[in-house]
């Protein structure tokens, strides 16, 4: 919303500055967004006399002008506009003035030879117009040295404001000004709106024929005007209308236009003589179109609300007028509409035919119902003094509706709310000055709404206008006092703990945490096991945003590979946040996952003095997922790796973490290469996710001691066992059945060696492990040393099968 | 007779010139070996008169133990000499630069950093977190926080929809936090403190909006809480995030469906070439909307306007990420550049806290 200071002072009386306005605008929640001073932009542009203008020795299309800007000798000037003549008033820059149509400095110059100190403009170059005819001709008697902006009637400071979509009462300077009064800033100037009579009976035809759908046009009111001349409107009303950025069309146009922002109040003219028959509100047929005064041909739907005559629609209501029956010069018989429209179907026609103009904007956020006649009357009024000519009465279809509302209020709810004691004098001048009625006295008033004001509904909007006249800066911090005492207690949940923890343990092991998209291409959704229509957006923003993403990995690894492609190939990533298996709040958890690409090992990545590191494995991802694992505090002892995992890994090279067959709770390894196909990636790539809300939760104790610590004095031994098992066999199978053998004397089996090839039968490998035996009671005999190693060995072959290599 | 002085004299002569152990030992054995030339002199002290040998005894005897300390003594030596050039052999050079540990590797994305801040100081305000999910329902993310039918925030072009079920019902993606203050006021008794971090998406995309992107939600309920006390809780969280001892606070009267009465915050801060301070100045940056809970908003809920009372606040966190550690643009945030992460992002370890201050 754009008006000027004089306009504003049109229906403000203050002395305030502009300075002091702007921040009381901002203060009452009519954000300034900015303000445009022309007088002080353009302060150095002076009127100038052009006292000669010589052509230029050396160039045959510049001038060498002697000029006279009223302080002291005459100054040279190349110019090189084609209207550049001797006895011409222009306008002259000074050296050192900033030039905003070209934004450059002017300096003094040598042009071709000719010293040249200063510059004189055309509209163009002083940012009013496109002008780029030559330089401004100015009449006669314009006076020398008098600052140009001050002559041309730019010294008209214009105010723009934010209006949040409550306030239809501010899309009006008459609605601002009073804004301003409540504040005491200066005085609502009232007018008080006589109904005008006219002469005769409006003689068009007026129908609202809507059935049922009378709320989409309540209220319709009409006049015609004889016997009008449509020329330009005066210089005050054009000036109005430029410096907000209108362009003046003609009088009749402009005084609606000049209406709309005055007041709030949208109106529309037709030329009577172009309407045949009477006028009909109703709905649009489908199909029907309308040329409109933007010249734009619009298809209308079945729920558009238009004007239409004889001929078919004239107007979409609301909106904007059709070309055909709109004024022009030659307009001697003016019809003028002031209706009303629901906002919601506004909204909607506007949004759906992409047109945006003043009405609609008004339209949809509402307009004052009780200011439809007398708005019709401040128009014809303005056609009679501009434009002369004799006014009907008015034509009237259905009525304004009701818009009494009255608020049973408290004062106290003020003090409740805001945490503010404010008088109930200050709190009743405020309220009157908005335009709310108050009635009786003590705590309780009942508190009538204006007509302007559809937003207040309540005790809260009331509160909201008494403070934000007061100044939100009034109310004082107060403490918001803790509701526990003593220290806080945990104010996380175990999920966002772990979520929290499970980020630092990652990036503890080299790992990059990235945030990527939670809408990935459906493609990769699908490979993921994704990829339902019921996670898929009905209006993606781009193609490869399309589909809510059923694991991290996708989007990680697709990043690896930008990453590579931009020459970093070594990366590692991770991210921690949401996946979506259903459209249900159950159907999303929280997942931890990485990507290494290249030789990005936690231990380092690359070629390097001490040794090179080889590209990444399984192995790799798996000490990612275990290491989280235990940074997370969870019991690893019931964790299982089963080989193998989902369709997208390597099916040799991959594993699936779990706590037994029913709680998988994620997965390691390769990525396959077909996956790297479909996603386009290369290089050695392996991943690992783990879903943290599958995690075990951490069983309650009453007691935070840990177990005690018996620690046995007596030396541990150590056996070393190379078994010969099938290939196929899992060295976890081997482990466990050792670690079976002798529970209570066993602390500890480790595999210190793999083997294959030469010395072992085809189909077989060795594995060696070490077997740690920590007596408790007494130093192990060799006897029973023995006794146990021949127990591993038995329990070994029994559970896999081994043999013991010879 | 052999002359003792003359055997003297060769011996350690021989002894202090010994090249190295071996040649020491050599001559260990020729003097004091069984057949030694020492060890044979000292044989004929068995043979002589006590006369001769109270005269050779002490001559025979002392040309031993001098021989002997200066074998020990050469042995040293020589060890020592032999250790020394071991030692230099051994000589590494420590300027090599070691492979970066992970731990120096390793980089938090500031989106959680600037969570975990402001997780630390909420909690220290006694606000819990609360969170909901991302794919929401019309009526959490807009009827129950009372949007009218027909806002433009419920259109295609402002708001991202899930393809319609059977009954032609469409989800959405949250459009902000809010639909956690309903899911909270619906499933928890006032007193209730929490706040709400979380992603956000918007149909939105240029060079300040992405269409994902990362808000927090405050909601404070109980029977008294207004807005000054509102605005104590933003003006402390404001010092303490930014990490100054006072922030000019501008809050202006705003519009927002689910508050009222509502406000904009702007902070006053200065700008100095492309650097941004924050308790100086007198330019006003817009950091978060807040209000009054609109009382329909809490009759949704099932708590009555007259009763109960409180306040709501957003804010973007990649906005605030921005403000603070002054990233230019917010598309980079998400685009997983490595050199991004490891610019812009923070050392594993260093974990805000207000105990040990929020950062280094």
């Amino acid at each position: 919303m754009k008006f000027t200071l004089s306009w504003l002072k049109e229906h403000l009386d203050t002395e305030a500055s502009l300075e002091a306005i702007a921040d009381t605008l901002t203060r009452i929640g009519l954000e300034v967004e900015g303000i445009e001073d022309k007088a002080a932009a353009l302060k150095p542009y002076v009127i100038a006399n052009v006292i000669s203008a010589e052509q230029h020795p050396n160039a045959d299309r510049l001038r060498v002008c002697m000029v006279d800007a009223g302080d002291g000798a005459p100054l040279q000037v190349v110019c090189g506009a084609p209207n550049a003549r001797a006895g011409m008033k222009s306008v002259f820059a000074p050296p050192g003035t900033y030039v905003p149509g070209k934004n450059i400095t002017l300096s003094v110059g040598t042009i071709r030879g000719v010293e040249s100190r200063g510059m004189l403009c055309s509209g163009a170059e002083l940012g009013l117009g496109d002008d780029h005819d030559g330089i401004l001709d100015l009449p006669a008697d314009a006076p020398i040295g008098m600052a140009y902006a001050l002559y041309a009637g730019l010294d008209d400071p214009v105010i723009e404001i934010n209006l949040t979509p409550n306030r239809s009462d501010c899309a009006s300077i008459h609605g601002i000004a009073r804004d301003l009064a409540a504040t005491g800033i200066g005085t609502l100037k009232q007018e008080s709106f006589q109904q005008l009579r006219g002469e005769g009976a409006c003689p068009v035809p007026l129908a609202i024929e809507l059935g049922e759908n009378r709320d989409l046009c309540p209220y319709f009111t009409l006049r015609l005007v004889r016997g009008v001349t449509n020329g330009p409107s005066p210089d005050w009303m054009q000036a109005r209308l430029r410096a907000i950025g209108l362009r003046p069309i003609n009088a009749l146009v402009d005084i609606t236009n000049y209406l709309t922002f005055d007041r709030g109040r949208p109106l529309h003219v037709f030329d009577a003589k172009k309407v045949a028959g009477g006028l009909t509100v109703r709905l649009a047929r489908e199909g029907e179109e309308l040329k409109a005064l933007d010249g734009r041909t619009y298809r209308l739907d079945a729920e558009t609300v238009v004007i239409a005559d004889q001929n078919g629609v004239e107007s979409i209501g609301g909106i904007i007028g059709g070309e055909a029956s709109g004024c022009d010069a030659d307009t001697t018989d003016v019809l003028i509409e002031s209706a009303l429209w629901n906002p919601r179907n506004i909204a909607r026609t506007g949004r759906r035919l992409g047109v945006i103009t003043d009405a609609r904007y008004r339209f949809e956020r509402g307009v004052d119902p009780a200011f439809t006649l007398p708005g019709l009357d401040a128009a014809t009024r303005l056609v009679l003094d501009i434009c002369g000519g004799t006014a009907s009465q008015p034509s009237i279809a259905g009525e304004p509706p009701e818009t009494d509302h009255v608020i049973d209020f408290p004062w106290t709810e003020v003090r409740r709310l805001a945490g503010i004691e404010l008088s109930r004098a200050e709190m009743k001048v405020t309220l009157e000055s908005l335009g709310f009625h108050v009635a009786g006295s003590g705590d309780r008033v009942k508190v009538l709404t204006p007509s302007w004001r559809p937003d207040v509904e309540g005790k809260a909007d009331l509160v909201e206008e008494i403070i934000r006249i007061a100044g939100l800066d009034r109310i004082e911090p107060k403490p918001l006092l803790r509701s526990e005492t003593g220290t806080v207690g945990p104010k996380l949940t175990v999920l966002q703990r772990r979520t929290r923890s499970a980020k630092r343990a990652l990036a503890s092991r080299g790992l990059l945490e990235a945030v990527t998209w939670s809408f990935i291409r459906h493609e990769d959704a699908k490979l993921f096991n994704g990829g339902g229509t019921d996670l898929a957006l009905a209006n993606p923003i781009a193609s490869d945003l399309s589909d809510m993403r059923p694991s991290l990995v996708p989007g990680l690894l697709r990043s690896a590979q930008a990453n590579a492609d931009r020459g970093y190939g070594d990366v590692a990533l991770f991210e921690v946040g949401q996946c979506f298996e259903t459209d249900q709040p159950e159907g999303q958890s929280i997942r931890a996952a990485a990507v290494r690409r290249g030789s990005a090992r936690h231990a380092g990545a690359g070629r390097h003095w001490s040794g090179t590191m080889p590209v990444v494995d399984a192995f790799e991802a798996k000490a990612d997922a275990l290491a989280l694992l235990t940074a997370l505090g969870i019991q690893t002892g019931g964790l299982q790796i089963v080989a193998g995992g989902p369709e997208w890994l390597h099916p040799g090279r991959s594993g699936t973490l779990q706590f037994g067959p029913k709680n998988p709770v994620g997965w390691f390894g390769e990525i396959h290469p077909k996956a790297m196909k479909a996603l386009d990636l290369k290089g050695a790539l392996v991943a690992f996710e783990i879903t943290l809300d599958a995690l075990p939760l951490p069983k309650y104790k009453p007691t935070k001691v840990k177990p005690a610590l018996a620690l046995s004095d007596l030396q541990a031994v150590s056996r070393d066992f190379a078994f010969v098992v099938g290939r196929d066999v899992a060295a976890a199978d081997v482990i466990r059945a050792a670690q079976g053998a002798e529970r209570k004397l066993i602390t500890g089996v480790e595999v210190f060696d793999i083997y294959e090839g030469v010395g072992i039968p085809e189909e077989s490998k060795s594995i060696a492990v070490a077997v740690r035996l920590q007596p408790v009671e007494r130093t192990l005999t060799d006897a029973e040393i023995e006794a146990v190693s021949a127990k591993i060995v038995a329990e070994v072959a029994k559970k896999t099968g081994a043999t013991l290599r010879a | 007779m052999i002359d003792l002085e003359t055997l003297e004299r060769d011996l350690l002569g021989q002894i202090d010139t010994a090249a190295d152990e071996a040649a020491l030992e050599a001559l260990r054995v020729s003097a004091l070996g069984k057949k030694g030339s020492v060890s044979e002199l000292l044989k004929t002290l068995g043979t002589m008169t006590p006369e001769e040998r109270k005269e050779r005894g002490p001559l025979i005897n002392g040309l031993r133990d001098r021989v002997t300390t200066a074998l020990g003594t050469r042995r040293e030596a020589l060890q020592g000499a032999a250790l020394e050039a071991r030692l230099a052999s051994e000589r590494i050079d420590v300027t090599l630069p070691l492979r970066e540990a992970p731990e120096a590797r390793g980089r938090i994305h500031p989106i959680s950093q600037v969570i975990d801040e402001i997780t630390a100081i909420f909690a220290d305000l006694g606000f819990s977190v609360a969170e909901g999910p991302d794919i929401e329902t019309d009526e959490y993310n807009f009827t129950a926080l009372n949007f009218p039918e027909g806002h433009p925030a419920r259109e295609m072009h402002d708001t991202f929809f899930l393809a319609p079920d059977h009954l032609g019902r469409r989800k959405v993606l949250r459009t902000h936090t809010s639909p956690v203050q309903i899911r909270t006021m619906r499933s928890v008794e006032p007193p209730i403190r929490v706040i709400i971090p979380g992603r956000t998406y918007r149909h939105d995309s240029d060079q300040t909006h992405t269409p994902m992107f990362h808000q927090v939600e405050g909601l404070v309920i109980d029977r008294q809480a207004n807005i000054a006390n509102l605005k104590w809780v933003l003006e402390s969280f404001a010092r303490a995030f930014f990490e100054v001892d006072s922030v000019g606070m501008r809050f202006r009267p705003s519009f927002f469906p689910f508050t009222e009465p509502s406000a904009e915050v702007d902070i006053q801060c200065t700008r100095k070439g492309g650097e941004i301070r924050f308790g100086e100045g007198t330019d006003w940056l817009e950091v978060l909307g807040c209000g009054m809970v609109h009382p329909n908003v809490l009759k949704n809920c099932g708590l009555d306007p007259d009763q109960f009372q409180g306040f709501a606040f957003g804010m973007g966190i990649d906005r605030l990420a921005m403000l603070k550690y002054g990233m230019p643009d917010l598309r980079p945030f998400f685009e997983a550049d490595m050199r991004w992460i490891e610019h812009y992002g923070f050392r594993p370890l260093d974990v805000p806290s207000l105990v040990g201050g929020l950062t280094a």
